[in-house]
């Protein structure tokens, strides 16, 4: 049976969460009304990417892109673009489009993008192995299989250049090579799907758009390295990701793509799922395999390294979601033609989640080689309400804040470390005037040390102790003192710290002591906060002159701290204010002043 | 934990279910089973309660301290039961620049209740959880497992009433 028509509703988490089901459901009774089950499929797929203007919803073979579909707007998809070929004007994402080109093709959003570790998602049904198969899936693992060696496999790996996208950009092949080197025995593949960096979502969408290429990638890596079995460790916060996981290695199972004697040959591998239970440090991977024991995650010092000496004493090898996406397609198409795409020394794309003050924000994938400036500008649209850039934040609390001076710079793993970040695992938040340096820096601070697992002190005590700093500035009571206490410790921390978490963990210091000392200045010497974040060192006035006694500003005042006549001049008692900032916002006359 | 709000003597009574028992039994020879007994016993009854983490120690045969451990060691397992209805507010970074900490400020004075407490009458409890991975919707909230996106303080009112009605 053919269909003659596709609509396929994105299945991405934003989208979901924003009545994607009911909008689901809405669209297959508004098929069924119309007596067109035969010939129109509803799919739900992975992640569009597009989440700032969810729920999306697209129409094959049109490639008809709609935005912000609401369950009530089904009926009227269905009349007047299914049946009647009319598209639905009000729904497009430029309204201005022209009629021939509705698709993705004219959306500034997916210019620039180059997608392959998600080449699947928002196209096939996740659910679905038949779809995956249907898109070349598994036929990697049987070329693997059938017409090369495990050294072959390695090598391949070797000359297309993949780095780890966990964040450190170790290089795949010879990770790999280090677990085969060992004697053969039992040895495991761990899949790191534990993303905690608050503000990447990028593994999730992976995961939830195309599961089966982690499972296939992982039972490649498995050959490659001579192990027989196989966990992917993720976040219990994603029920989503891991109902969507344990489907598929069902289906996998069944299809003997995964077991015993897979497809025929000797080799066999079993995949399990553990999950996490939210601990930032387990992204470490010797804590993440401290986990999977069933054990406190703390990491443990290196070597020995996992590949050596890892689960259970056994060598292991442990990859990140993204990083595994990429090897099917490596091996299907080769390894001279991924190494072409990227820079000198990082091959193949990277996937953003692109947030925080950006028009835009969504799931984007991109070239490594691409400047920050085309991800932010072109594809994201620039920043919300017009409003200036600050600073671009990579590799999220273990990364640095970038300034608008490095916008052009080609971004890839080398080239973010020598301006004081690190490419991270893929979160990237835009930051504008609005957004107070300290107090951000303050968040993530707040984010570490409360995920400082405290087996080794640099991390414990010192974390702690900047993050003592950095309130004292934000409450105005900081000293000049502090800037170089702060400087000292977090080269203590970076040098002498166990795991990578304490060692990167005062990175945001860093780059905003490097590029923004002047708003460190500012709040410790003027006892200004120029964003307006620091409530302590606000105050709020009304101006006579401009207040008309509309008694708005009294109305919201939590506190009571506003008095006046109606229709005279009001007054702030600042003994009162609290700082909230509802006067500020409220007024129409612009009377309230803040300073 | 000083926020019990259930009588001490239901949560005395509580005990593995049949369904649990075979959980465990199924789990108790493979290596690393823990951490997904424990979730499987959260996922039962909201929290991890004293009476069944001493059950899970005789039957895994594991220290008590060991379970303990790992307890207080990892932010997603309770040791108090949660609000009948849990209000959960992204503390991802993308939600902390578009206004995370007013949403939690304003929560906090429509309950009369702090993070990480329960409401006295056991109807709400509020928490602030790591990123959730909806950064578009950013600032967002969950409750009772539904998400709420793009939320502004002056509809909270409404949103918690709703909830207390049904």
């Amino acid at each position: 049976m053919a269909y003659k028509q596709y609509i396929l509703i994105c299945g991405g988490t934003a989208c979901e969460s924003n009545k994607g089901i009911e909008l689901h459901d809405a669209l297959k009774k508004a098929i069924e009304d119309n007596g067109l089950i035969q010939d129109v499929q509803i799919v739900r797929t992975g992640c569009l990417g597009f989440c700032e203007k969810g729920p999306i919803v697209k129409i094959l073979p049109q490639d008809t892109f709609y935005v912000e579909v609401r369950p009530k707007d089904a009926q009227e998809i269905v009349k007047e673009h299914i049946v009647k070929g009319r598209i639905v004007e009000r729904l497009l994402y430029d309204k201005s489009q022209s009629k021939t080109n509705v698709g993705v093709e004219g959306i500034d959003f997916y210019q620039k993008q180059f997608r392959i570790v998600l080449r699947n998602c928002g196209v096939i049904d996740p659910d679905k192995i038949d779809e995956y198969i249907a898109r070349d899936g598994y036929k990697a693992l049987e070329r693997v299989l059938f017409e090369m060696t495990p050294e072959g496999v390695i090598e391949e790996m070797n000359i297309s250049g993949l780095r780890g996208r966990g964040g450190a950009g170790f290089p795949t092949g010879r990770k790999w090579s280090f677990a085969a080197a060992q004697p053969d025995g039992q040895k495991y593949m761990v899949c790191n799907a534990d993303e905690g960096d608050p503000g990447a979502y990028m593994d999730r969408s992976t995961l939830e758009g195309d599961p089966h290429s982690i499972l296939e990638a992982m039972t490649i890596a498995g050959y490659a390295i001579g192990a027989n079995k196989g966990y992917v460790y993720i976040r219990a916060e994603y029920p989503l990701a891991i109902q969507r996981l344990e489907n598929a290695i069902a289906q996998s199972t069944e299809y003997g793509l995964l077991g015993e004697n897979i497809l025929g040959s000797e080799f066999s591998f079993t995949i399990e799922l553990r999950l996490g239970a939210g601990a930032f440090v387990c992204g470490e991977e010797t804590a993440l395999l401290a986990s999977i024991e069933g054990k406190r995650g703390m990491p443990s010092p290196r070597p020995p390294f996992p590949a050596v000496k890892g689960l259970w004493g056994c060598p292991t090898v442990i990859n990140n979601v993204e990083t595994l996406a990429n090897i099917p397609i490596i091996m299907l198409k080769g390894a001279n033609w991924f190494n072409k795409i990227g820079t000198a020394t990082t091959k193949g794309t990277k996937v953003f989640a692109l947030t925080g003050k950006i028009k835009n924000s969504g799931l984007i994938e991109v070239p490594m080689g691409t400047t920050l400036r085309e991800i932010i500008f072109d594809i994201g649209g620039g920043i919300k309400d017009g409003k200036e850039f600050k600073a671009a934040q990579t590799g999220g609390p273990s990364g640095g804040m970038i300034p608008p001076q490095f916008l052009d710079t080609p971004i890839d793993y080398e080239s973010l470390t020598e301006i004081g970040s690190i490419m991270g695992s893929g979160g990237l938040i835009v930051m504008d005037e609005d957004d107070c340096i300290p107090d951000i820096t303050k968040f993530y601070l707040d984010f570490t040390v409360d995920e400082s697992c405290g087996k080794c002190a640099p991390c414990r005590i010192g974390g702690r102790k900047l993050l003592n700093y950095l309130e004292k500035i934000c409450q105005g009571t900081g000293t000049a003192d502090d800037i170089q206490n702060m400087k000292d410790i977090s080269e203590a921390m970076s040098r002498a710290s166990l795991c990578g978490l304490g060692q990167t963990a005062s990175n945001p210091i860093k780059s905003g002591l490097r590029y923004f000392m002047d708003e460190y200045i500012e709040h410790i010497d003027d006892k200004k906060c120029r964003a307006g974040k620091c409530k302590n060192l606000l105050s709020y006035t009304i101006n006579e002159n401009k207040c008309v006694g509309c008694t708005a500003c009294a109305h919201v005042c939590p506190v009571d701290a506003i008095t006046g006549e109606r229709k005279q001049a009001h007054t702030i008692d600042q003994d009162k204010c609290i700082k909230c900032g509802q006067c500020f916002d409220v007024c129409k006359f612009q009377a309230v002043s803040r300073s | 934990m000083s926020t019990e709000t259930t009588p001490a003597k239901s949560a005395e009574t509580l005990t593995l279910t049949k369904e649990l028992k075979a959980f465990i039994a199924e789990w108790k020879e493979k290596p690393g089973n823990l951490i997904m007994v424990l979730h499987r016993v959260q996922q039962e009854f909201g929290y991890i309660p004293r009476n069944v983490a001493f059950e899970v120690a005789d039957l895994l045969e594991v220290p008590l301290a060991k379970i303990y451990g790992v307890i207080t060691f990892y932010n997603f397992f309770k040791l108090s039961k949660p609000g009948r209805n849990q209000i959960q507010v992204c503390m991802g970074t993308a939600c902390y620049l578009k206004g995370g900490e007013d949403i939690i400020a304003e929560i906090e004075g429509i309950l009369g209740v702090g993070l990480n407490t329960v409401t006295p009458d056991g109807e709400f409890s509020v928490e602030a959880v790591r990123c959730i991975g909806c950064c578009g919707l950013a600032p967002v909230m969950v409750i009772n497992g539904e998400v709420y996106g793009k939320v502004q303080t002056k509809d909270l009112h409404g949103i918690i009433a709703e909830i207390r009605k049904v």
